[in-house]
């Protein structure tokens, strides 16, 4: 049966950006980002298996500047996905659904993020 | 009578005698979503710990500037490999359904939804067999 195009009422274009919509959606966004980081997670498994030369590569790329970039925002990403992740299971519990009080802890949790994701690389560079 | 019928038609037949709730399952738009629903839960929990885990074991490699020898021990040693085979599965799966919800949200036409959801599910099958076989390589 064919579709027709029918008109939609405008959403998007018009309902104002609210804390609890843009993290969920950021939390969606991160979990796609983080499947595509399940391929630099096959690699570096497959890279150890492949010999000194395959890990050679792998690690030469991951000190470039994009492959630097991709595991800064892979990590921020995991933490993201992380803390939001812990917020729907309290959620899921029931508790916490109030506008006021999802919106609060999904802010404190965007910090939380960050703060690990700093304090991760933090771990990394400083000796 | 469509397939969609059919399949529906038989799916009740076959029941025989069940609960109501076991009669429905898997008729309707949500298909099987409550399991989808809990085996995500589980999977993040799973991952959760399994995660945290590699990635301070991760850092710590870093840290030490572990070069290949060392990250091909630390890989074999003790149950490590057991640990990344039991995070490969975890993150795979628990990737598969998000992904199979996002997919389902986004992408409208039947067909083309069939086949983007196959593709996916087959690519991370793939790619989470590659991580197996890596890690059993490498321990083995």
């Amino acid at each position: 049966m064919p579709s027709y195009p029918r008109p939609l009422s405008p959403h998007l274009q018009i309902y104002k950006p609210q804390w609890t919509s843009v993290l969920s959606i950021l939390h969606r966004l991160t979990g796609v980002a983080l499947s595509l980081g399940l391929l630099m997670f096959t690699w570096f498994l497959y890279a150890v298996s492949a010999g000194p030369l395959a890990f050679e590569l792998f690690t030469g790329f991951l000190s470039t500047g994009i492959g630097r970039f991709m595991l800064m925002g892979w990590s921020f990403a995991l933490m993201y996905h992380l803390c939001m992740g812990l917020r729907h299971f309290v959620f899921d519990t029931g508790r916490m659904l109030q506008p006021e009080r999802a919106e609060r802890a999904g802010q404190i949790l965007l910090v939380v993020a960050m703060g690990l994701t700093l304090s991760l690389w933090f771990c990394v560079f400083i000796r | 009578m469509n397939t969609g019928h059919l399949i529906m038609k038989m799916k009740w037949e076959k029941a025989g005698y069940k609960s109501e709730m076991a009669c429905a399952t898997g008729l309707g738009s949500s298909h099987t979503g409550v399991k989808h629903w809990i085996h995500q839960r589980i999977t993040a929990i799973a991952g959760l710990f399994l995660t945290i885990w590699f990635t301070l074991e991760t850092i710590g490699l870093v840290r030490d500037g572990t070069g290949y020898e060392g990250v091909a021990t630390w890989i074999k040693s003790g149950l490590t490999p057991v640990w990344i085979v039991l995070l490969s599965l975890a993150l795979f799966y628990h990737a598969k359904l998000g992904l199979q919800v996002v997919i389902e949200d986004y992408i409208h036409g039947e067909g083309s939804k069939f086949v983007i959801l196959t593709l996916t599910k087959l690519i991370l099958g793939g790619l989470c067999a590659i991580c197996i076989f890596s890690v059993l390589k490498i321990a083995l």
